[in-house]
Order: C-alpha cells, then structure tokens, then sequence
C-alpha cells in the first residue's frame, strides 16, 4: 500500500488580538500543534477527543480550508502548502469535506441536482449528459429517488441532507474524504445508516478517509487507526483494535472507560477526569495532559514526551507508558 | 427506507420556493398589498400615460392659465394653461424612471463595493469603507448638489446624482449580509468542490443576501424620488417643460395663492409614489424575514 497523505508538524495558530491598535498584543490560541501522521491509500483514520481539541481545525488545514500556521501537508507527493490558488483547485478534484451541520453546508439557493453537479462542472469530468446520468446514479447511491433532483433543500430532513452532501463530495471520484463528524447532528437511528453507507462506500470506491468524531463506539466502526487527539496534538495513533484492546495514554483510557456499556451489570470502573480541558490560549507546560492525569509526576510537568512505539502500528506520547 | 414511502405522498404537493413563499406571506399584509396596488397603478399609469392622458402634457393655452378644476381639466391647468392631471400622469414615467435608474446606479456600485469588503476584508475593507464613511458625513441633498453642479443640471445627471449619494446605503447592507453569509459552511462546501471566488461570490454568496438588499432598493426608490423631485425643484434636475412632479412644483409655487391645485397635485402624487414604495418595502421586510418561516 501506497502512502497516500503525509501531514508532518501541521500547525494552527488563531491569533487573537487584543487592546488598541497602539499596544498591540497578540496572543495565540494554538488549536493545532505538532499533528504528524501518515495515511495509506483505502484506509480509514478515525480523529477522536473532547470538543475544542483541535480535530476539525486539524481537517481543515489538511484540504487547506484555513491556512495552516506551519507544516507540511504532503497529499500523492505534493506538498499542497506550496500550490498557488488555481493550482490547489486543481487538487481539489481529490480531495472533499463532508460537513457536520447538514443544514448548514448546503446553499439553500441551489436545487439537489445543481448542488450535485457542480464539483463535475467545476472540474470539467465528462461531458454534459455523462454528468447528468452521473447525478442520478449518485442519488441512487445515497438512496435519494431522482425526483429529489429538483428540490431545494429546505424541503428534506437531516439525515437527507447529510446524504446529499456525501454525494456532492463524492461526484467528483475524489480519493480522500475528510468526514467532519458526519454524524453527530443526526439522530441515532440515521447516524447507523450514514455511517453504513459511507462504510459502503468507501469499499466501492477504495476511499481514503479521515474520520472526526468525538464518539469512540462510531469510531470503532468505521476506522482502521484511530488518532486521540488532546489540546491539538494527536496523544495515541494506533491500530483500533490495538487501542481499544490496550489504551496506553491515560487520556486514552478515561475516554475508553466513558463509552456506556449495555449490560448494566459490566463492571464499571470509569476513570474520571478532574477539573476541565486547559485553555489553549496557553497550554500547560510539558506534557499538556499533566494538569488532568493520575499519574503524573514531576517529569511531566516540565518535559514534553515524545512520540514512542509501543509496536509497529501503535505509538502514544506518554512518559509513563510501558513498552 | 421508510422514509422513500414518506416521500412519494408529498411528491405531488407544491414544490415551492422559498420566493414563493415570502410572497404568500406577503400577500397577507394588507398595508404592503396597498402599497403594491399603488406601485402597480403608478407603473400602469408610467407606461400608458400617452393613451390615458386627456391633453397634451406639455402645449397648453394661455387663455386658460388658472382654470380651477373641472369636468375638462380634472385637476385644473397650471400657469401655462396645460392640463395638470395630464402633467402628473406624464410625470409617473419619469419618477419611475427615475426611482429605477438611480437606484440601480446605486445598486451596481454599492454591491460591488459591499462584496469586495466583505469577502476579502483586511486592507480592502478598510479602505472601501472609510470611503463609504466620507460619503455619509455629506448631507444626502448637499453631496447631490454638489455632483449635479459639476456634471450640469439635466434629468441623466440627477439620476446619476441621487444613485452615487443611495450607494453607501447598499455597500453598507452588502458588506454586513456578505459578512455573515460568508461563515456558512456552504461558501467552504463551494471552495473545497472547486469554485472560483467569482463563483463563489455569484453563486453561493449574493442570492443569499439578496432579501436584505431587495427591501432596501425598494424603500430606497421612493427616497431617490424624492430626492430628485427635490433637485428638479432646486432646477438642476428635470429642465422646463418637461412633466416632472418636482419642477411642476417649483413652477407653480408662485402661484400658490391664485391656483392652488397647480401645486397641490403634483406634490400629492409625490407623497402617494413615495408611501407606496415604503408601504412595499416595510412589507417585504417582514415577508423576508427568515425567522418568520412557516
């Protein structure tokens, strides 16, 4: 397998800026630090953490949607931070979003079917009639009927919605699919469906996904390596039966403890975390996870671990876990 | 897949947009549908004044100057001895002229001021609209003045006049709706499927400002009428003898006492033309509202 995406040390910094214009201070929430990671092509890399780690931003930076501070974002060999503008839009073509908000990522202007077409027109696959007969086939993909074609989409639910933006992103044949928790806005039964049919289809189209969430049992699912993301930096990249099976970062383990159990007569030792997740105006000295952790000591306060390799397919950024 | 069963029922039920929609609501105003029905007789009259006009709006007789209304001259004659109810529905034309023109002037210049504010901010923004700051420290009549003194007085340069002063309204309102418009996750949907700003500006952007946009081009017609009725009457818009409601009025103000009606109707229309479009306009306002949605 090829490998198909590189992100190296991507960075995302917001500045905020703050007093008059005459004592400038500015003063950066660091959403992304130090992300690196590798994704092979057809597989599946599931992003999970608390709301506000830094997934989505993470997402965006990778299709350049915000401009990543620093890092390199290497996709099929091209470092994407060094395209032009009309050059990135050529690239594009393989590379989509999948959106959180259903009822926000569709223009409420636009009919399903000219919604559908456009990336087609945009990137001129095919000619006329091709894209046309590319639209219904993709609706039927989705399980939308053609007659959906000429409706706003004001006039369909959530779930619907949802659909119709898989298949506004996959009507160009991309081969990376960044999903930004695709499924949290729905309800629970839609969300089985959605997330059946993007499993679906990735097969069918030997898609090359990321997967955002914050719901480790969706995640399970759907994933072949599983990223846990805390405060911007990525704390346990692995195998997700290896993750599931044996968590190594504490973190990891309290999220792993949070996922409800059904039989009610389960053990339940979960691990609570004290006190909430640290601005990330100014993130904790060493090991950004210190100020939370039961075991931490005095090493993790002042340096920062690096990434080690429990085995080929796993690595975690703990001082204290065994290897 | 129950949900495909659900679907087949209402496939036959409208299929409306959401145009359709505002109008419905629109239709249930009855302030706003009067003030459509005079806009509608204002444009009949506009268009049919030649047909329905009882005398020549510009020839009179001097035996008649004065004629108080009657049965002949509904509204009575003016000093020259014209008709003045044929002068008034001459004049319709041109308010209407007027009114579109100018604000489409005003519309050219302020949404494209308002889009490249709004969508590339930073510098761009700044200097856009401290321009637009500049304009609106001017006194509206005294900045028309101003431009008519220097183009010349004649109707053209009127228009051209109260369009520039209407056009920090419209960058104004363009600027704010493309701001918030543009946070939506579609205009990223747009970049990532590979629009180009244009595209993105044309097709995803301003059909979804356009409801703040068409309520102020509404209200802001009957303003520019007013505000060249108001230049005619200063005598730099509309030149003698045309039928324009603001120079009919400057015309015959000296005669206020002997024939009344000579000003009286020209300056009636005015106010009717003007309520109607704000009615309209107030009425679109709330018909457009997005928080309204049935």
């Amino acid at each position: 397998m090829s490998v198909l995406l590189e992100v190296k040390d991507l960075k995302k910094y917001f500045p905020i800026k703050k007093g008059s214009f005459l004592s400038k201070n500015v003063i950066n929430v660091k959403a992304v630090e130090d992300v690196s990671f590798n994704l092979n092509e057809g597989e599946t890399l599931g992003i999970v953490g608390e709301s506000g780690c830094g997934k989505s931003t993470t997402g965006r930076c990778i299709l350049r949607l915000i401009e990543p501070t620093s890092g390199t974002v290497k996709f099929d060999g091209k470092d994407l931070n060094k395209l032009s503008k009309n050059q990135m839009r050529e690239v594009r073509r393989d590379m989509q979003f999948i959106f959180q908000d259903p009822f926000a990522s569709l223009n409420p202007r636009l009919t399903v079917g000219e919604t559908i077409i456009e990336p087609m027109n945009n990137f001129n696959v095919g000619e006329k009639k091709e894209r046309e007969n590319r639209v219904k086939e993709l609706l039927n993909i989705v399980g939308l009927s053609p007659y959906h074609l000429t409706r706003y989409p004001h006039e369909f639910s959530g779930g619907q919605r949802q659909r119709i933006g898989i298949a506004r992103a996959l009507s160009a044949n991309p081969r990376l699919v960044v999903c930004d928790e695709p499924v949290s806005a729905l309800d629970v039964s839609i969300q089985a469906q959605t997330i059946n049919l993007l499993m679906d289809l990735q097969k069918q189209y030997n898609l090359t996904m990321i997967f955002i969430a914050h719901d480790l049992s969706v995640v399970k699912h759907i994933s072949d390596r599983v990223a846990v993301m805390y405060l911007g930096s990525i704390v346990e990249i692995s195998d997700y039966k290896d993750l599931y099976d044996k968590p190594t970062h504490p973190y990891t383990q309290a999220l792993l403890s949070a996922i409800p159990k059904p039989d009610p007569k389960a053990d339940k030792n979960r691990i609570i975390l004290k006190g909430d997740i640290p601005s990330p105006t100014n993130p904790p000295s060493g090991c950004k996870f210190h100020t939370r952790c039961m075991y931490a000591t005095e090493i993790c306060k002042t340096d920062v671990p690096e990434m080690r390799k429990v085995n080929d397919t796993h690595s975690v950024a703990c001082h204290h876990a065994k290897i | 897949m129950e949900e495909k069963v659900e679907l087949k029922d209402e496939v036959n039920h409208e299929v409306q947009s959401l145009w359709l929609n505002a109008f419905k609501r629109l239709m249930k105003s009855k302030t706003s549908m009067f003030g459509l029905f005079i806009v509608l007789v204002l444009i009949f009259f506009a268009i049919f004044a030649p047909f329905v006009a009882p005398h020549d709006p510009i020839a009179g007789q001097l035996s008649l100057r004065h004629d108080a209304p009657s049965a002949e001259y509904l509204f009575g004659t003016d000093s020259q001895g014209r008709d003045v109810f044929s002068r008034v529905l001459y004049g319709a034309k041109i308010s209407i002229e007027i009114g579109v023109i100018s604000v489409g002037i005003a519309l050219v210049l302020g949404i494209t001021m308002g889009v490249f504010a709004g969508y590339y901010g930073g510098i761009i923004d700044m200097i856009v609209m401290r321009f637009v700051d500049i304009m609106l420290a001017f006194p509206t009549i005294l900045l028309a003045l101003a431009i008519v003194t220097i183009l010349g007085p004649s109707l053209v340069n009127a228009m051209i006049a109260v369009g520039i002063v209407n056009v920090p309204k419209f960058a104004r309102i363009v600027r704010s709706s493309v701001l918030s418009v543009k946070e939506n996750e579609y205009v990223e949907a747009a970049i990532s499927i590979g629009c180009t700003d244009f595209q993105i500006i044309t097709r995803h952007i301003l059909p979804n400002c356009l409801a703040p946009i068409l309520v102020q081009a509404t209200l802001t017609i009957g303003t520019a009428i007013l505000e060249a009725a108001g230049l005619s009457f200063l005598g730099l818009g509309a030149q003698p003898p045309m039928a324009e409601w603001g120079s009919m009025l400057a015309d015959s103000r000296g005669y206020m006492r002997q024939a009344p009606w000579s000003v009286m109707y020209p300056g009636f229309a005015i106010m009717i033309t003007v309520l109607g479009f704000n009615l309209l306009g107030d009425g679109l306002r709330d018909a457009l509202d997005p928080r309204l949605k049935e």
